[in-house]
């Protein structure tokens, strides 16, 4: 992203890109021999699982505004960068995500109740981090990339060749903390990719407060090879994403990836970006829509039949239904939950906490609910 | 006239902004969206992104730019968005803000003020709730402020401002939409003492930000019984006024003190402490405490309702501190 008359600097990083906005195939050779075997079939399954993506986030946003959800982070937008990358990965890689990457997560494997559970406020975590290898979504905007680089270490140590990938966006690059994760990512060449979802918001804060220079262009300074690439384009993020682990699986170490994107939702339901947006810029974005680009190639390779569009449809209903059917059977947590989880072990502390509790909830009517 | 504490809190920022150019705000999200609580809105219309500053995300780096912009002679005003998020930038307050002007024998000061979100009860989980004001108010260097009422809202920056030492200001997540009336020329106010927010005989309840107004509805229920709290508004969590805390254990005899921090090594047991060891011969029963429960706060909204403090245990705390002794 250059400024209107201003030059970009030489060493900076060229956008990777393998099918552009209109669905045309861009030639590159270096990248696409990455995903020579991506036939048309396998790219529309990459579809269907962005359509079935988009699908979940726009059933979450309805449940959150029929009050079943307390919060929802869309990903609208996103679809490419997560379905792209995430697809990349084998079983055995682990993930350390924010709190956007419901598509990541869904291409974990992760069950429809779970995704709703954190979200619905029925428990502090949604899914079994070790039953998709994915940990629980982080709030605290950068934590996680230290978690993922500490994680690489371990499969270092372990002797396999699996790898972590930490999911953070552009806002997070400013804290200390991924400052700090690259430099022991790039000291011990540990074998972590980092995944930079530069949608162009934090919150309503435009990418370039944080950054007067594409993102990708520090990872260099810390010694970690970057790409950057087009987020919007499944293709090329899956091309990159496999560089990337190709690379640490042969202890080549870390990897930078910068997803250039676009957030076209709000921050979450409970933001308004009309107060901050300028609705040019996300009219121009939405035309780099990464579905709309996949579809039209797709049309043009003759694959995109009304029996393909059907089912996907119908997998992506499927899905929401599912998803809806999930949300409503979480149950409220039992009272006394309140004391669970708090350490692994019995703990004096919480037993009295807990006896107290007892006790109290046994003089309100109808005992402990 | 008739305000809310996000406007008191906004219309003090406004008059220091108008009043000393050394004065300007920054923090994430503070100018264009008008501040995640909405705080500083139309502030950046009114006096532009210099003084009204969206920073990068880093904590760190905005708390240690303010300390420094204080020690060239400015006086920031730093948004910390939540105090869950000062835990990023805790070396810039702890080790920086607080200890420099006694590193530098006197000749550095730090005059600056943040202002930080705190609190719980609003369903945003365990790592979006804490409160941890107690905590900042066992720093030495430091003065901590938690205005609870809208002349506080409205008057405590000021005199924050003048203050030549690092203050923070706590303000509690659930009170920005406190409505109520003010006087139209309400200013500064004091940021060394306590205040007494009703007049009782019977129990001293001491607490202070956001579970003020739980107390003074629990003091309601007692009254309606025939127990009349005096209810003790901290304000300064540091320095402590200890002469109020002693003038209301004389008065009532009994003490109950409402705190929505963790109870153990809090500053309720600060407190505590504090009546045993000054008062303990006015005590006619242990003093009571009404703390969170010690977990993380609970996302699901009827447990985090059962984890804070409320007006029923509140009034079960007062009926254990009566009853004993009495
Ligand atoms: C340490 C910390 N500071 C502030 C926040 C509040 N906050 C939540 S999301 C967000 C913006 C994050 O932007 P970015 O990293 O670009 O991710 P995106 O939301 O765009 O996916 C902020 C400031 C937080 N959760 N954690
Ligand atoms: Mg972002």
């Amino acid at each position: 992203m250059t400024a209107p008359g201003e030059k970009a600097h030489p060493e900076e990083a060229k956008l990777l890109q393998l099918l552009d906005a209109d669905g045309r195939r861009v030639p590159d050779p270096e990248l696409e021999r990455w995903v020579e075997d991506v036939s048309t079939d396998q790219l529309g399954a990459l579809y269907e699982d962005m359509a079935i993506a988009r699908r979940i986030d726009v059933e979450a946003t309805a449940l959150q505004r029929q009050g079943e959800l307390g919060l929802w982070p869309p990903l609208l937008g996103q679809e490419a960068s997560q379905i792209g990358s995430a697809r990349a990965l084998r079983e055995d890689d682990f993930v350390f995500s924010s709190y956007r990457e419901n598509g990541v997560a869904y291409c974990r494997g992760v069950g429809f109740e779970d995704i709703l559970r954190v979200w619905r406020g029925n428990s502090g975590s949604g899914w079994d981090p070790y039953s998709i290898n994915m940990a629980t979504p982080q709030i605290i905007i950068g934590a996680q990339t230290l978690h993922a680089t500490g994680y690489a270490l371990g499969c270092q140590q372990d002797g396999v060749d699996s790898a972590a990938i930490a999911y953070f966006g552009d806002g997070a690059t400013s804290e200390g903390d991924v400052n700090e994760a690259m430099v022991f990512a790039a000291s011990f060449q540990a074998p972590v990719i980092f995944f930079c979802q530069n949608n162009q918001w934090a919150i309503s804060e435009p990418v370039g407060l944080q950054a007067r220079r594409p993102i990708a262009g520090r990872a260099p300074g810390f010694g970690i090879p970057s790409l950057r690439v087009d987020g919007n384009d499944v293709l090329a993020v899956l091309a990159a994403t496999r560089i990337a682990l190709d690379r640490a699986r042969s202890g080549g170490g870390p990897t930078f990836i910068e997803a250039v994107t676009y957030r076209v939702g709000p921050h979450t339901t409970s933001d308004d970006p009309t107060r901050y947006e300028d609705s040019n810029q996300r009219e121009d974005w939405v035309r780099r829509d990464p579905l709309a680009r996949v579809e039209a190639h797709l049309a043009a390779a003759g694959f995109f039949s009304d029996g393909f569009r059907d089912g996907v449809k119908a997998k992506a209903d499927d899905a929401a239904a599912r998803l809806r059917a999930g949300c409503h059977s979480l149950k409220d947590p039992e009272p006394m939950t309140v004391f669970e989880h708090v350490y692994s072990s019995p703990h004096p502390a919480l037993e009295r906490q807990r006896a107290r509790y007892t006790q109290y909830l046994a003089t309100i009517e109808g005992g402990n609910r | 006239m008739k305000t809310t504490y996000r406007e008191a809190i906004r219309a003090a920022m406004r008059e220091a902004l108008l009043g000393d150019e050394r004065v300007f705000l920054m923090g994430e999200d503070v100018g264009r969206y008008g501040g995640c609580f909405a705080v500083s809105l139309g502030l950046l219309e009114e006096f532009g992104p210099e003084r009204i500053r969206d920073t990068p995300l880093s904590e760190s780096g905005f708390v240690g730019a303010g300390i420094g912009a204080a020690l060239g002679g400015m006086r920031p005003i730093v948004e910390i968005m939540t105090v869950n998020f000062s835990l990023l930038a805790l070396d810039q307050l702890v080790n920086n803000a607080a200890t420099l002007l006694h590193m530098s024998g006197g000749q550095f000061n730090v005059p600056v003020v943040f202002r930080l979100t705190t609190g719980a009860g609003r369903q945003l989980a365990a790592q979006h709730s804490h409160s941890l004001e107690g905590w900042y108010a066992h720093i030495p260097g430091l003065r901590i402020l938690t205005p609870a009422t809208l002349e506080d809202a409205r008057g405590m920056l000021g005199t924050a401002l003048e203050d030549p030492d690092p203050v923070l200001i706590f303000e509690h997540g659930s009170l920005y939409n406190v409505p109520g009336e003010i006087a139209d020329d309400a200013g500064l106010v004091n940021i060394d003492k306590a205040a007494v927010r009703r007049a009782g005989a019977d129990v001293a309840l001491i607490t202070y930000g956001g579970t003020l107004p739980v107390v003074l509805e629990s003091a309601d229920r007692l009254a309606a019984e025939g127990i009349e709290a005096e209810v003790v508004d901290l304000r300064v969590l540091r320095p402590l006024d200890d002469a109020a805390l002693l003038a209301a254990v004389a008065k009532t005899h009994r003490a109950v003190v409402v705190d929505e921090g963790w109870r153990s090594g809090s500053l309720s047991a600060e407190i505590s402490a504090r009546i045993t060891e000054q008062a303990f011969f006015d005590l006619d029963a242990p003093v009571g405490r009404v703390c969170s429960a010690e977990v993380p706060v609970p996302y699901a909204r009827h447990l985090e309702l059962a984890a804070l403090p409320s007006v029923e245990r509140v009034v079960e705390a007062v009926h254990k501190v009566v009853g004993a002794g009495g």
